[in-house]
């Protein structure tokens, strides 16, 4: 096996004190970014991102990827105690966990959150250990032909598998490639969209985006609600800890499904937020007690938090081998390793093979350190959920102009956070989705090239992505996830209404 | 992500969601014109070696337009149009912290409108100052509160950032006259 040597090459990269200390850090900094409204894992990376450009990579990226295991431990405890998801994907969480909080069984509904996010991370992990280098020995192959149609796909899911209107995934993502062609056009070298701007010269850094779309918007949405907060008290004793988990096995069939369908809601890029709910849905489908579901019942929070954090996790796969990032986390992780100097893509696993592998060692760690933080600290983060708004919410603004400043040390990034903030709570309000914003804004100059690229070789033909029949699969599978609102549409239609209810 | 909507939300609708959604998709119109206009200009069809410049700008122009277009009138349509997109004291409370925070990041750098310069205060300052004002005028806390938490963050990221990683960040008079610049 060879995987098995690389991975205990890698346990030696990452287990130094150093970076068990990084990661110690990195959970803690997470889970209070999880539990702060405003701050949430694709904003919290990408405000600390300037801290780690003096660190070496791979404990840089330690680091980074610890803050986003945190963040998806920290949703959890926002939900259950308070009732208020402090992440999208833990909106499911909140269903059962909170009344099982308010039925005074907080520190079992907190230990199934945990517990269940640690499995859908670890299945997450054993998946990448094993295909990862699998893909990246695929994808060496790949010409920009087959990169357009793996770019095609990804962005194709968002239409085919997001919720809500396709029209609107549609314009978010086309308003997405359009902020991401301002600036030098790298293949003919023409200025595109400048209109004289010096500041525009280099465009629109997506990590700007994130932190307004994702931090600014959330702010003053929080803020529409009013500044009040409310919620229960809760310790996790060791004996509940213990008793839980006797009974999480009896729901392992549970668990099982919800880490296939994380996974595969991570590998493409659906993300952690539909993968909860479809696990939540399905869960509740099958259970014998799916009556209960909504009152409390223990398994409806073993299905979305195994289901989110397995999303949340195997959204790096893609990210490293392909350098096609699933979810806008992944992006913002992509964004550091190319600042860090590091290409993400199928050529990382035999350049950079310590960093790689490293970095997968760290996320077995990271995982097992940030449940046992996350178990024992649960008082002190709900501890700062009770410090009120009104001084969390200007140092998280603080905290955001800051973030947003470092990344070019310039101002006008930080004027352009506060436009990205107005448009993420316009976006939030009116039903637009984010991710496929902000993953359109890192990925359409490297779309557009493989694009070009692939003409250049055919001199112009669009057949070229029928020429093999891995890249035919691969366009004609993104075809059909881009019409498919239509075609079920058109379904319905035909078989008139199907009885099985929508999840 | 979810704002929680746990205070009462009455109080008189503001402007409905029929009409924020004509706002929105007219803006998104707007920036994938410009897209249009921009890659017309340098050109945007097919030369010898693959694409122009313009081509892929052109095309995304032309579908958020469309998309935007179809948004409009699915929006007007739907039958939550005439819900309440933001009431009267939810809009007053978006601008109590929005217009704190566009001065605050106006205060950090300054301004420079042609004849009217003003020099910023840098991000410690104009921080300190900005988390004191809004505990003390909008969250109503004290002000000896207010101006602990004021001068505790400042610090805490000037540490931070200055001495332990080395990442410079914007600075004003205060930090001048004590010789930190």
């Amino acid at each position: 096996m060879e995987e098995i040597s690389a991975l205990i090459g890698g346990f030696k990269v990452a287990l130094s004190w150093y970076n068990l200390a990084l990661m110690f850090i990195g959970i803690l900094l997470g889970v209070i970014i999880g539990v702060l409204p405003g701050l949430g894992g694709a904003n919290g990376v990408a405000i600390l991102l300037p801290l780690t450009f003096s660190m070496p990579p791979t404990s840089a990226i330690i680091m980074l990827s610890c803050i986003y295991w945190g963040a998806l431990f920290g949703g959890a405890i926002t939900s259950i105690l308070f009732n208020i998801p402090g992440e999208p994907w833990s909106v499911a969480t909140t269903f059962d966990g909170h009344p099982m909080a308010q039925n005074g069984r907080a520190d079992e509904a907190l230990t199934a959150a945990f517990t269940s996010s640690f499995v859908g991370a670890f299945f997450a992990v054993l998946l990448i250990t094993f295909l990862a280098p699998v893909v990246a020995k695929f994808a060496l192959k790949f010409g920009p032909a087959e990169f357009f149609a793996v770019f095609f796909l990804t962005f194709a899911s968002f239409v085919g598998m997001g919720k809500g209107s396709p029209f609107k995934v549609l314009a978010a993502m086309t308003l997405g490639f359009v902020l991401g062609a301002v600036g030098l056009d790298k293949v003919t070298g023409s200025l595109r969209m400048t209109f004289g701007h010096t500041e525009l010269l280099s465009g629109f850094d997506f990590l700007v985006a994130v932190i307004g779309l994702f931090g600014i918007g959330e702010i003053l949405s929080s803020m529409e609600g009013g500044l009040k907060f409310g919620g229960a008290k809760a310790t996790i004793r060791l004996d509940a800890v213990f008793t839980t988990w006797k009974k999480l096995l009896k729901y392992w069939a549970t668990s099982l499904r919800s880490c296939l369908i994380g996974c595969w809601m991570g590998i493409t890029p659906g993300g952690a937020t539909p993968a909860s709910f479809m696990s939540y849905g399905l869960a509740k489908k099958f259970s014998p007690n799916g009556d209960n579901f909504g009152k409390g019942e223990i398994e409806g929070v073993i299905a979305p938090e195994t289901a989110a954090h397995a999303a949340g996790t195997a959204a790096l796969l893609p990210m490293l081998t392909l350098g096609i990032p699933g979810s806008p986390t992944a992006a913002v992780l992509l964004g550091g390793l190319m600042i860090w100097g590091l290409q993400p893509g199928p050529m990382l696993f035999v350049e950079q093979k310590d960093f790689v592998w490293g970095l997968i060692a760290s996320m077995y760690l990271g995982n097992v350190v940030g449940l046992i933080v996350v178990l024992t600290c649960v008082p002190l983060f709900a501890a700062i959920l009770r410090v009120p708004f009104s001084i969390i919410g200007p140092v998280i603004l603080v905290v955001c102009a800051i973030g947003a400043y470092t990344i070019h040390n310039s101002m006008f990034d930080v004027w352009l956070m506060l436009v990205f903030g107005l448009f993420g709570y316009l976006f939030q309000k009116l039903g637009y989705p984010l991710p496929p914003l902000v993953l359109a804004i890192v990925l359409g100059d490297k779309a557009e090239e493989a694009f070009r690229q692939a003409m250049l070789g055919s001199q112009g033909s669009m057949t070229i992505f029928w020429s093999n029949p891995l890249v035919a699969t691969i366009m004609t599978l993104g075809m059909i996830l881009l019409f498919w609102p239509i075609i079920s549409a058109l379904k319905e239609r035909v078989f008139s209404a199907p009885p099985t209810a929508k999840t | 992500m979810m704002s929680g909507h746990t205070e009462e939300d009455d109080g008189p609708s503001l402007v409905t969601n029929g009409t924020m959604e004509i706002v929105l998709a007219a803006v998104l119109m707007l920036i994938g014109a410009i897209a249009i206009y921009d890659s017309v200009n340098i050109g945007f069809g097919w030369r010898d070696d693959g694409p122009a410049p313009g081509f892929f700008p052109f095309w995304v122009g032309l579908t958020l337009v469309g998309s935007s277009l179809i948004n409009l009138f699915q929006g007007i349509r739907k039958s939550s149009a005439r819900e309440t997109f933001v009431t009267k004291p939810q809009f007053g409370r978006v601008l109590a912290v929005l217009i704190p925070s566009i001065l605050y990041v106006a205060a950090i750098g300054g301004l420079n409108l042609g004849p009217i310069q003003i020099p910023g205060l840098g991000i410690y300052l104009a921080s300190a100052i900005f988390i004191a004002l809004f505990m003390i005028f909008i969250g109503k806390e004290s002000v000896i509160k207010a101006i602990l938490v004021g001068c505790f963050v400042p610090l805490v990221t000037f540490f931070m950032f200055e001495k332990w990683f080395l990442v410079p960040l914007p600075k004003g008079p205060i930090e001048a006259a004590l010789g930190l610049a």
